[in-house]
């Protein structure tokens, strides 16, 4: 699947992305790997329709992707339940079990935020984002404060997916369980 | 200790905590009160500085005439007309200058004219425009806009922006913008814009009721009392309005409270 053709994006005049193109396989896992400040974030927000691309072309209608963001962003005063009610249709909130199940969270579906550990609440927002109906998921270092082997077994249900996930990832384990990895470097964002 | 006997000494434990300071201020009246009377030797000092047992007798007499309740439940009335309608007004205005630089550059100099002009001016000039009954609602009004205004606008522009580019990007309709990231970050202002507004809509409409003396109107009946020196009667009705002040306020805050429950402090 092409995510992204001659991409430029940058900031204050720097050249972030600069002609940057990417396809990905149409399911699974493809690992993007890099140093820090490569472009890794800024590429998954430009496919999310953050960040206006200065030239270039997306494939993929932004409306279409599903974004993990680096941070939590959890609403405060929403419970684990109603975070994900909250980007569900209605008819389709009989799915919140199966969704906190996927990333472990059963029965924390009444805890706030405030009541989550930083594991929990990195797997919370990780339910939310894969809440939404999407042709791609961004998932940018979902595995942040999650201990090794919970990381595992959800990256493993990650692969099952019906749309490809890009995935942002600086632990290792991760590697062993993607269908593809793209080493890059940068500024501006390059394959190697 | 059972459970029954704790629940029973922790509103006592609360009461004794507050109990000083009101017994303090009441001190400091009673003892004011009889430095007068000693000056005054018995000359009348409720001309100038009543006994509070004077003004509690006072009051007491008062609350056995259909008038009094009658002025309090029509000052109540215009109180909340006018809180209600510059609440809403104030909420919708900072709404739209938060969203509308144009409409922030011509609506906010107007707003801080209104905050800026002096009440009395407003009072009259609305008695010239609408009818007396009309005027303490709309000057309650015109009082409590420009709080609600600064207050909410504030608000608006501290909204989290990292959680206002998550509504973005998990394409939040504006209902769920509103009610889902907005209203709960607004809750400290809606909190503090209810209790300065309370207070001000109290003020601001019983003076415009002692200057345009509607009728019945506890602002009409403090005139009343100042006309006929019936200085223990003025300080009842003054207490009343501070107490109907007090317990709205409170009463709003614990709506607003259950309203907003687990949102954030």
């Amino acid at each position: 699947m092409n995510l992204c053709t001659d991409l430029t994006v940058s900031y204050g005049g720097k050249a972030v992305l600069e002609r940057f193109s990417l396809s990905v396989p149409g399911r699974g896992i493809t690992l993007l790997r890099g140093p820090s400040g490569c472009g890794k974030t800024t590429l998954l927000r430009t496919l999310a329709g953050l960040e206006p691309p200065r030239g270039g072309h997306l494939a993929l209608d932004p409306r279409e992707t599903a974004l993990l963001f680096q941070e939590d962003r959890l609403l405060p005063w929403r419970t684990a339940r109603q975070q994900l009610a909250d980007v569900l249709p209605r008819p389709r909130w009989e799915e919140i079990p199966a969704l906190l199940e996927q990333v472990e969270l059963t029965g924390a579906e009444d805890l706030f935020p405030s009541q989550l550990s930083g594991g929990m609440g990195r797997r919370l927002a990780l339910a939310r984002c894969l809440a939404l109906p999407a042709r791609l998921y961004l998932l940018d270092e979902p595995f942040a404060g999650v201990d090794s082997s919970r990381a595992a077994r959800i990256l493993e249900r990650l692969a099952q997916l019906p749309a490809p996930v890009l995935l942002v990832s600086h632990e290792s384990e991760t590697a062993a369980r993607a269908a593809r990895i793209v080493e890059l470097d940068g500024p501006p964002l390059s394959i190697l | 200790m059972t459970p029954s006997t704790m629940g029973f000494r922790e509103p006592l434990k609360n009461l004794l905590q507050r109990l000083p300071a009101p017994a303090f201020w009441l001190g400091v009246w009673q003892l004011s009160a009889f430095l007068v009377d000693q000056r005054l030797e018995g000359r009348g000092n409720e001309l100038l500085l009543p006994y509070p047992a004077t003004v509690l007798a006072s009051l007491t007499s008062l609350a056995g005439e259909a008038v009094f309740w009658e002025s309090v439940a029509a000052s109540l009335l215009r109180v909340l007309a006018g809180l209600a309608a510059g609440y809403c007004l104030g909420a919708a205005l900072a709404a739209l200058t938060c969203w509308s630089a144009w409409c922030d550059r011509l609506l906010s100099p107007a707003i801080r004219v209104v905050r800026a002009a002096p009440v009395a001016s407003f009072i009259l000039l609305v008695l010239l425009w609408t009818g007396r009954d009309t005027v303490p609602a709309v000057i309650a009004a015109l009082m409590v806009l420009p709080v609600v205004w600064d207050s909410l606008s504030q608000g608006i522009r501290a909204a989290d922006p990292k959680l206002l580019e998550l509504g973005r990007a998990y394409r939040f309709s504006r209902g769920k913008l509103l009610t889902l990231l907005y209203l709960p970050s607004l809750r400290p202002y809606l909190l503090s814009a209810l209790t300065t507004g309370t207070g001000l809509a109290w003020k601001s409409g019983v003076a415009a009721e002692v200057l345009c003396l509607p009728l019945p109107a506890l602002g009409t009946q403090i005139y009343q009392t100042k006309y006929y020196l019936e200085i223990p009667d003025l300080f009842a009705w003054t207490a009343v309005t501070v107490a109907l002040s007090l317990i709205l306020e409170r009463l709003l805050r614990c709506g607003a409270r259950r309203w907003a429950r687990g949102w954030p402090a």
